[in-house]
């Protein structure tokens, strides 16, 4: 297990090293920012002393390693446009971030996984038909359109929740969060809804899929036949059966949405993460898009690694060693 | 009432809380300042926070016009000196008194910035070569070269507290770090307000980046007294959502709306908005110098916008009214020249240019293109209002007349840097004026570079004209009033001859809000608390 | 036998017929497959035949007049061309621009989900199957890719290769196929400890022999799962891209990019500019949904 661990965190780090150089030349590759930083009007001195100030007159390969040196020293970089760490810039806005991927994914389990099994013990059914075609409309809609349609339904037409911000927060062991006021979840109730719907059907999908094909095991055709409550069998037999690809998708689905919640985040004005990486990127913000991708990866890893933890724990055939044999 | 005691009092407290309206007002912008030092960034948004804690020796009004601020009057000695007189007793929102000091102490403080983003005030202090204070309210202000339009610049320079850094004797020499012993301040050490200390209207109170900025009145402000007692600036970059967020009642005010959702609020009684011309006017920039150009072919293999006879056949094959009228929803006005007329040095009656598909297909042919050419139309697509729409409507109007155009719309991060490398042969624009003064397109856009590049930083298109050049660089140093105009409106008319640079319209801006307030719009499209009144 | 469960699966309903019979009485048996069938056909033959059926070029900017945009569905053109679903900002007819939509996003989500299913069951496999400094490899890559912003894809594969219908196919493709391959690792792995794999490592059949004809047709379902519904998100992808600004060239709209135009319409009351798309999108995807899901239970027999 040691060994493993180990071997992860070595692959994790070249993992990370990779990420950064492919999205430092990719920001690179997009354009120059001082273009977009400097206005046109500035003189040629001013400009260039920006330039070597900024570090950018340095031949890429150059640049990439200072960078190195100054992230082993926990530095991230400075922000192009905001003249603050990088890092702190980011960490600023997680709180938020994880509060809305968190409820989300909550209302995307608990709503999902039930209507999930209901739909896979009767597939034929008509209400487990309804679920089926509902999941489909979850995916269908864009989720900058859906973001519109509540915003139009629940904030203009019904004038029940507002339409943007975060509304007031408290804190909890020093961390904002908006969930324990009133203020605060009738502001996140939206985004977290726009986020919720087509993770809710994808577990739907997944979990009714799961279940129908447990239904037909040997073990659960074993366990009627010796009259084993249904109840009994789904509790015990399918539900543990089907939480691997379950467990799986929700990991691979929370890293990506505190990653990338960019379009909700975008037309709730969400103050988040992923809000932050979209404005970087459409300004060039190299320090802060190479920090945001380096901590995503982190994220990813992470997420990866405690899934194949899980794993093991769930099934007890899958083993964690270091070759895998 | 039986006890006149009683009485008394309550027609008290209705007396001082008379003003119900006295209260907050929350403002929704569709950008958000980048910081909170004054001296940053000289961008937009921040110069329009700034303006609320800060104040700036003068000022411009919603028209662009200068009044005096921090200066109460100033005077230029024909040449290279100017001589502000301050306002007596201003004091700070810390209760430190306004001096001179404070302006030595500001103007280093843009030159000893190290933060800065290159081109933020430091290219007009840079400009000094003294500032003296003969005494505690007169500032002497000697220039490099002459700078007729200073008063006009300095508007957006803000003073900032010399008692928020430990000095000796200040004085304007940079070399010597001007008296300050301390360390000067960065960027971010505004963010928590510690040093947002200044003379305007309203006080910094909190800042969340993505999330609120907060101000409260500072009731030490030298002028009247603002309605409001606090102010939240909040960010909200859609205008879907910030329309929607007005309606809901999350908000006081909006900046921006899109034109076509005014409709939706125009028959609300609840609410009210304003329409403002600004000066960003937005126009196309014809790449009139390589041969061939790389998004253009032509038959012959030649480089046809080098023709002025094909730029004036573009230019009159666009209906601009239409483009205003069913792309812009009527929030914008045509554009003959760069800057609104009325504004110092435009012509007064620009020839107006219109829509004349016929002569455009005549004039196409007498250069030689009866059948016309292919050319591709770069555009932002996230950048000025409807950019990419209007780009897609101006290619329809040249299709129109032969010219087969297709319309590549990128991002800006794609736009910007491509267009500084000359990739395109027709590229978008706009520009608006900080100083409100025509010299301000015409020195930077048409103009042929000087080594420096202080001016001609954006002649893309490589648009030569000896004889715009001599009245540009002789307008811009001429400190006389009249024969500044004169010579800008000479060099203006010239440029519009040209035909390199095919204007479009001005972008009118748009603030919408709740119908117990009034808003006043300003030509620099600027949103403040300050344009914001009770309704009466 | 232990083999008998992937070289013969157990067939309890239909064991006597060919396969190819079962799938199509499968599918004739069931009305909503059947209208998602004849509603797929009905869109496949509209987006094949659209520049015959279209009253207008969208793509042929002369052939559109500003002074006919954002016009309610019915109204008459300047020119007399009836708009049936109306215009857009531009003064595309809306019932042209969604055909030759139709084209695009159909294209798009098949071609991306085809490419991005290719490579990410290809990598999911090896990885499975291999272990060891391959998986290792194979899932750091993925990580790798997960953790990689898919705007930025699009951004840079725009600046340095410009803009088409072909670089975001690309775009999507790069996006997408980790997580087929993750998928497909995890139930690739769960399958090859099973016992039948085992013995057949032990009969001494060639890997390739192991991988191709055990693990892939028995791990596979689950990853079938989400593809059905993947060509739907590589569609919304596209059209989120689109959103962004980075998507497909504005002159040659997918549905994707005529919703993302219309959202700016929503609250101005100019509905039919996002509702007619999206309405189209819906119908497109529910159809591919309902058949896709349809097949993978009449083939999964085990199901």
């Amino acid at each position: 297990m040691t060994a493993y661990i180990l071997q992860r965190l070595i692959q994790s780090v070249l993992v990370l090293l990779a990420v950064s150089i492919v999205v430092f030349l990719a920001v690179y590759g997009i354009g120059d920012p001082i273009e977009l930083l400097v206005p046109p009007q500035v003189s040629a001195a001013e400009r260039a002393a920006m330039i070597r100030r900024l570090g950018l007159d340095l031949p890429v390969w150059q640049q990439y390693l200072s960078f190195l040196g100054s992230a082993l020293k926990g530095d991230l970089g400075t922000s192009f446009v905001h003249g603050v760490p990088a890092l702190g810039l980011i960490l600023a806005r997680l709180p938020a971030t994880f509060e809305l991927v968190l409820l989300a994914m909550s209302v995307a389990a608990f709503i999902g996984v039930p209507l999930g099994l209901l739909a896979g013990l009767n597939p034929e059914s008509r209400p487990s038909r309804a679920i089926m075609a509902g999941t489909i409309l979850g995916f269908s809609l864009p989720s900058f359109w859906k973001g519109m349609m509540l915003i139009l339904l629940f904030s203009v037409f019904l004038g029940w929740l507002p339409t943007a911000g975060r509304g007031e927060t408290v804190f909890i062991l020093g961390v904002p969060t908006s969930l324990l006021t009133l203020d605060g979840l009738r502001h996140i109730a939206l985004p977290a809804l726009n986020l919720a719907i087509p993770n809710m059907a994808l577990m739907i999908r997944l979990v009714a899929a799961g279940t129908t094909e447990a239904m037909t095991q040997d073990y659960v055709k074993y366990a009627r036949a010796k009259g084993v409550r249904r109840r009994r069998i789904v509790g015990r037999h399918v539900l543990r059966n089907i939480l691997i690809p379950v467990v799986t998708v929700a990991g691979m689905e929370f890293g990506s949405l505190v990653a990338f919640s960019t379009i909700t985040e975008t037309v709730f004005a969400w103050p988040g993460m992923g809000k932050l990486l979209i404005d970087s990127i459409y300004h060039l913000d190299r320090p802060v898009v190479v920090a945001y991708v380096m901590l995503a990866t982190l994220l990813f890893v992470a997420v990866n690694f405690f899934v194949d933890v899980l794993y093991a724990a769930l099934d007890p055939r899958v083993k964690l060693t270091g070759d895998m044999a | 009432m039986r006890n006149p005691i009683i009485y008394a009092f309550v027609a008290g407290t209705c007396l001082l809380s008379a003003p119900a309206w006295a209260q907050s007002l929350k403002i929704a912008l569709s950008s958000e300042p980048t910081a909170i030092d004054p001296h940053y960034h000289d961008l937009s948004p921040n110069n329009a926070l700034a303006m609320h804690i800060f104040d700036s020796l003068t000022k411009q009004d919603e028209k662009q016009k200068v009044l005096p601020s921090l200066a109460t009057s100033w005077e230029n000695d024909g040449k290279n000196r100017w001589t502000f007189k301050l306002r007596q007793g201003v004091t700070f929102s810390n209760g430190q008194p306004f001096t001179a000091d404070d302006v030595v102490f500001s103007f280093c403080r843009t030159l000893k910035n190290e933060t800065a983003i290159a081109g933020s005030f430091a290219d007009i202090t840079g400009n000094f070569t003294a500032v003296e204070a003969p005494d505690s309210h007169t500032i002497v202000i000697t220039t490099k070269a002459p700078d007729p339009v200073l008063p006009n610049f300095l508007s957006g320079v803000a003073i900032l507290s010399a008692s928020t850094l430990p000095h000796g004797k200040l004085t304007f020499d940079v070399a010597n770090n001007c008296g300050v012993t301390g360390k000067w301040p960065v960027v971010g050490d505004f963010n928590d307000g510690k040093l947002a200390i200044g003379t305007g209207p309203y006080k910094f109170k909190s800042y969340t980046k993505g999330t609120s900025i907060e101000l409260e009145r500072n009731d030490k402000h030298w002028g009247p007294a603002e309605p409001w007692a606090n102010v939240t600036f909040v960010p909200v970059p859609n205008a879907g959502p910030r329309l929607a967020g007005l309606l809901a009642g999350d908000y006081d005010v909006i900046e921006n709306p899109a034109a076509r959702d005014v409709s939706r609020i125009k028959d609300d009684k609840r609410f009210g908005y304003v329409i403002t011309p600004s000066t960003r006017v937005i126009y196309f920039q014809l790449d009139v110098e390589r041969e061939p150009s790389p998004f253009v072919k032509t038959e012959n293999g030649k480089n046809p916008l080098k023709d002025p006879r094909v730029r004036k056949a573009m230019s009159l094959a666009i209906d601009r009214d239409a483009i205003i009228k069913r792309i812009m929803d009527g929030a914008a006005e045509p554009a003959y020249q760069f800057l609104p007329t009325g504004m110092f040095g435009t012509l007064p009656n620009p020839p107006k240019i219109s829509y004349d598909p016929a002569a455009a297909k005549k004039l196409l042919a007498e250069a030689g293109y009866p059948n016309g050419f292919q050319v591709t139309l770069a555009t932002t697509n996230d950048r000025y209002i409807n950019d990419s729409q209007i780009t897609q409507a101006v290619a329809q109007y040249l299709t129109q007349v032969g010219i087969r155009a297709d319309v590549d719309a990128m991002a800006r991060a794609i736009y910007f840097p491509r267009r500084s490398k000359k990739e395109f042969s027709v590229a978008i624009g706009g520009w608006g004026s900080t100083s409100g003064e025509a010299s301000s397109f015409l020195k930077q856009w048409p103009a042929t570079p000087d080594e420096a590049k202080t001016i001609g930083g954006s002649n893309y298109g490589g648009y030569l004209d000896p004889e715009f050049d001599k009245l540009i660089r002789t307008a811009i140093v001429t400190l006389d009033d009249a024969k500044r105009s004169e010579l800008l409106q000479q060099a203006g008319t010239k440029v519009i001859e040209g035909g390199a640079f095919i204007p479009l319209h001005f972008e009118s801006s748009v603030w919408a809000y709740k119908s117990n307030l009034t808003y006043l719009g300003r030509a620099d499209q600027f949103t403040m608390a300050m344009q914001v009144k009770p309704a009466k | 036998m232990i083999l008998s469960k992937s070289v013969a699966p157990t067939v309890p309903d239909y064991a006597d017929t060919s396969l190819r019979k079962r799938v199509l009485r499968r599918i004739k048996n069931r009305p909503t497959t059947r209208g998602a069938i004849v509603l797929l056909g009905i869109l496949l033959l509209l987006a094949l035949f659209a520049p015959f059926i279209a009253p207008q070029n969208p793509h042929d900017l002369a052939s559109l007049s500003v002074m006919d945009n954002r016009l309610e569905p019915g109204s008459q053109g300047m020119t007399g061309i009836t708009y049936w679903l109306g215009t857009d900002a531009q003064g595309r007819d809306m019932l042209s621009a969604i055909l030759y939509g139709l084209r695009t996003s159909l294209l798009v989500g098949l071609t991306s989900t085809a490419g991005a299913l290719a490579i990410g069951v290809l990598a999911g496999l090896v990885a499975a199957q291999f272990g060891g400094a391959v998986d290792a490899a194979i899932m750091r890559i993925v990580d790798f890719m997960l953790g990689f912003p898919s705007i930025l894809i699009a951004l840079v594969l725009l600046a340095s290769i410009g803009r088409g219908v072909d670089k975001v196919i690309i775009a999507i493709i790069l996006v997408q196929w980790a997580q087929y391959a993750r998928l497909m690792r995890a139930a690739a792995l769960v399958e090859r400890r099973k016992e039948y794999i085992e013995a057949a490592v032990n009969f001494g059949l060639p890997t390739r022999h192991i991988m191709l004809k055990h693990l892939l047709p028995n791990s596979i379902g689950s990853v079938l799962v989400i593809s059905t519904i993947s060509i739907a998100s590589a569609i919304t992808l596209e059209a989120t891209l689109s959103f962004l600004g980075v998507g497909v060239p504005v002159t040659q709209p997918s549905l994707g990019l005529l919703i993302a135009n219309g959202f700016e319409f929503l609250l101005s009351g100019e509905y039919w500019i996002a509702a007619f798309p999206g309405i189209a999108l819906v119908l497109l995807i529910m159809s591919l949904n309902l058949v896709g899901e349809r097949l993978r239970r009449s083939f999964n027999v085990r199901g």
